[in-house]
C-alpha cells in the first residue's frame, strides 16, 4: 500500500529518471475483443468484408452482402458498421448503405435486428450479426417492420412482394419510392 | 437569494484540521504497517500528494469538497462540461451566473476561495485529450464519472503504468490507486482500485446491466410509452428529415426539435408523459440524481482515498455499496481480480532475441508451453502486425512478416503486445485473447547501463 513516506522517496526518484520516453496511448479493451472477433472471422461465401480506413481502423467497416438464396438474389448490400468504444458491453451501429425495399430495413438504412438493439450481449460477436444480417435476405419477416407498406405486401401477397423486390433492385419505381440498380450485370 | 458574500465565514487554522490531526497522529490497530502517527503527517499530505478528480460533476463538486478538507492541497480537476442550468439543485459550487462556464474551472475557484492554501489546477477538456504522461503525476486518482466508458478509459490508463517484475509481481513504485465513485438515484458505490492488487475497473465490468435498448421496429410501428415516441424521433426521425446532419445531445434546438416531434408522436398514439426534462433525460440517459447519494459517496471516496496515501487506516476492500432506497443499506463485498485481465494483469513474458521476425514470434507461440497458441494474430498499441483473417487484412499486413520483432515495436527494450489464436485450455483448443510482455534479450540491460553512465 502507498504511504506518504514512499511517495517522499518516489518523488525524488522521478526527478531523478524522467528520461522523458512519452507513454504510448493504450489499446482499449474494446477495441482489442474487437481485434479477436475480426481475427476469428467465418465470413459465408455471400458477404465480403473491407476497411475503408486500413489495416489499423477496425473500429470502422464496411460488409457486403450478396444473398444466394430467398428473394434478394442478385442484389448486393452493403452495411456500414461503427464499433463503439464501450463495445462489446454496447452493440455496433450498423446502417445498410444501399436503398433497399425490405420489411425489416427501412429507406433510411435503420435495420430491425433484435441482436443490434434489445437482445444485444457481450458474448456476441460480429460474426453473430453478420449471419443475423444474411437471415434479414433469406428470410425478411413481416411481424418487425420497419419499412410498414412492404411489410404488409409480404404478408398479403407474397408474390406481388417478390415482384416489387424484382422491380426495387432492377433500379425502378415500387409507389412512390425509386430504388437504384444493383444487378451487375 | 443568498450571495456567496452571505455564507458563514469559514472555520479558522488550525480549528478546522482538529479531527484530521488526530486521526493521522494516534496509532491503532487498523493501520497500516508503514504508517507513522505523527502531527507532521498533514503537511507532507499537503506538500507530497497530487491528487487528480476527474468529473466537476454532483460527485466532482463533492469530492473537490470532501479532499480539500481532509488535507489535501495539490488538486487537480478535469472535465469537460459547461454549467448547466437543471445542475444547480445539487452542484453546489455553481451559481445561477455561472450557467455555460466550465464545471472544472468554476469548482476549482470556488473551493480555493472557501478552503485557505488549497490548489485546484483546472482541465477544461475530455480525458481523452491529455497525453498519457498526465496522468502519471498523481500519486491517486479519484473518479466521480457517470460512464462505464469514462471509466474504462481512466482505468486502462492508470493500469497502463503497471509494470511486473519477472515473477509477475507488481512493482509497488508504479502502482497507481484509484478511487471510483458512483451514485444512481439513491444507490451509490465507492470501490479502491489497486492495480495488480485488487480487480480493476475491467476484472469486472460483466456486473453492469446492459443499457435498455427499444427495438427499432416497436419505435417505428407500436408505440406504448412516452420513451418509445422520443427514441422513434431522436433515433428515426431525425435521420429521415435532416439527412447527413449528426445530432448534437448538447444543443439546444436539436433537443427543442426532438421534443416537439416526439409530442406529436405521442398525441397521434394517445400516449401521455412527453416533457422536455423527460425528453432530455431518455435522449441522453441521464439517470435521477440526488444530492445526499452524491454527498454519502464522496465522504466514502475521500476517507479510502485519504487512508490510501497516509496509512491511518485500512482502505474497505474492495467495493462499498450503499442503498438508500429503504432506509439504509451499505455493504462492503471483497471482488476478485481476473487472472487473464487484459488490463491489469501481468500477462506472459515472452524473451526474444532482437533478430527474431514477426513469423519466428508467431510460431514461438505455438511451442510456448504457458500458451500453445496456434494461429496467432498480433496487435501492438493500435497497430495490427498481423491478421491471419480475413483475406484482406491478412494480405496488408503479410509483408510485416520477415521484418524483425524489435523494428515493429519501434525499438524499445519492452513491450505489451496482444495476441489472438487457438490457445490449449485442458487439453482443448479454444479461442483466446492473450496479453504478452515482450522484453529483448540484452536490450534492457544496455539500455540501462547508458542511463547511468
Ligand atoms: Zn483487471
Amino acid at each position: 500500500m502507498l504511504n506518504l513516506i514512499k511517495i517522499k522517496g518516489q518523488k525524488k526518484e522521478d526527478a531523478a529518471n524522467a528520461n522523458g520516453k512519452p507513454a504510448a496511448k493504450k489499446q482499449s479493451p474494446g477495441e482489442l475483443r474487437l481485434h479477436k472477433d475480426i481475427a476469428e472471422l467465418n465470413l459465408p461465401k455471400s458477404t465480403r468484408i473491407s476497411f475503408p480506413n486500413g489495416k489499423d481502423d477496425l473500429m470502422n467497416f464496411e460488409v457486403t452482402i450478396r444473398p444466394d438464396e430467398g428473394y434478394y438474389v442478385g442484389g448486393k448490400f452493403v452495411f456500414t458498421f461503427q464499433v463503439p468504444p464501450a463495445y462489446p458491453h454496447e452493440p455496433p451501429k450498423v446502417k445498410c448503405k444501399t436503398k433497399v425495399y425490405h420489411p425489416n430495413i427501412d429507406l433510411e438504412g435503420n435495420v430491425c435486428l433484435n441482436i443490434l438493439r434489445e437482445d444485444w450481449k457481450p458474448v456476441l460477436n460480429v460474426n453473430t450479426i453478420v449471419y443475423g444480417l444474411n437471415l434479414l435476405f433469406s428470410q425478411p419477416n413481416d411481424e418487425d417492420p420497419l419499412n410498414h407498406e412492404a411489410a404488409a405486401v409480404l404478408r398479403d401477397n407474397p408474390e406481388k412482394f417478390e415482384r416489387n423486390v424484382q422491380r426495387a433492385m432492377a433500379g425502378g419505381y415500387v409507389g412512390e419510392t425509386h430504388f437504384p440498380r444493383l444487378f451487375r450485370r | 437569494m443568498a450571495s456567496p458574500d452571505e455564507e458563514p465565514p469559514a472555520p479558522t487554522e488550525p480549528d478546522r484540521w482538529k479531527d484530521l490531526d488526530m486521526i493521522l497522529s494516534r496509532p491503532g490497530n487498523l493501520v497500516d504497517a508503514n504508517f507513522d502517527p505523527n502531527p507532521g503527517l498533514r503537511d507532507m499530505l499537503g506538500s507530497l500528494v497530487e491528487v487528480l478528480v476527474v468529473g466537476a460533476g454532483g460527485l466532482g463538486c463533492e469530492l473537490l469538497k470532501d479532499l480539500a478538507l481532509s488535507g489535501f492541497k495539490n488538486l487537480h480537476v478535469i472535465d469537460m462540461d459547461t454549467i448547466d442550468v437543471s445542475n444547480l439543485n445539487r452542484q453546489f459550487l455553481f451559481r445561477v451566473q455561472d450557467v455555460g462556464k466550465s464545471k472544472a474551472e468554476v469548482a476549482a475557484k470556488r473551493v480555493m476561495e472557501r478552503v485557505s492554501g488549497v490548489s485546484i489546477v483546472p482541465h477544461f477538456c475530455r480525458i481523452e485529450d491529455k497525453e498519457i504522461d498526465f496522468y502519471s503525476q498523481f500519486q491517486i486518482i479519484v473518479l466521480g464519472l457517470d460512464s462505464i466508458e469514462a471509466r474504462s478509459y481512466i482505468n486502462s490508463v492508470a493500469c497502463g503504468f503497471l509494470e511486473y517484475d519477472t515473477d509477475d509481481k507488481p512493482i509497488p513504485e508504479t502502482v497507481k490507486p484509484m478511487v471510483d465513485g458512483g451514485t444512481e438515484g439513491f444507490k451509490g458505490h465507492a470501490r479502491v482500485i489497486i492495480p495488480g492488487k485488487t480487480p480493476c475497473f475491467e476484472c469486472n465490468i460483466w456486473l453492469f446491466p446492459p443499457q435498455v435498448k427499444f427495438p427499432l421496429c416497436t419505435l417505428a410501428e407500436t408505440p406504448r410509452t412516452a420513451a418509445h415516441c422520443i427514441e422513434y424521433a431522436h433515433l428515426i426521425k431525425w435521420n429521415e428529415v435532416h439527412p447527413g446532419k449528426t445530432f448534437d445531445a448538447d444543443d439546444a434546438e436539436h433537443m427543442q426539435w426532438i421534443y416537439s416531434e416526439a409530442l406529436k408522436r405521442a398525441e397521434l398514439f394517445g400516449i401521455s408523459g412527453v416533457t422536455y426534462s423527460f425528453t432530455q433525460g431518455v435522449v441522453k440517459n441521464i439517470i435521477p440524481a440526488i444530492a445526499s447519494t452524491n454527498a454519502i459517496v464522496s465522504a466514502a471516496c475521500a476517507l479510502e482515498a485519504l487512508k490510501l496515501i497516509s496509512g491511518c487506516s485500512k482502505t474497505v476492500s474492495n467495493y462499498l455499496t450503499y442503498n438508500g432506497l429503504d432506509g439504509t443499506h451499505i455493504n462492503v463485498s471483497e471482488f476478485v481480480r481476473d487472472k487473464d485481465c487484459l488490463v491489469c494483469g501481468p500477462g506472459t513474458l515472452i524473451e526474444l532475441d532482437t533478430s527474431s521476425t514477426l513469423s519466428e514470434f508467431i510460431k514461438m507461440l505455438e511451442e510456448h508451453p504457458k500458451l500453445l497458441m496456434s494461429r496467432a494474430s498480433v496487435t501492438h498499441e493500435g497497430n495490427n502486425l498481423y491478421m491471419q483473417s480475413p483475406e484482406v487484412l491478412e494480405q496488408m499486413t503479410r509483408p510485416n512478416l520477415i521484418v524483425p520483432m524489435s523494428e515493429l515495436l519501434h525499438g524499445a527494450p519492452r513491450a505489451t503486445v496482444h495476441v489472438t489464436g487457438m490457445a490449449e485450455n485442458n487439453g482443448r483448443k479454444v479461442s483466446s485473447l492473450r496479453k504478452l510482455r515482450v522484453a529483448f534479450k540484452g536490450v534492457d540491460e544496455a539500455s540501462k547501463m547508458d542511463t547511468t553512465v
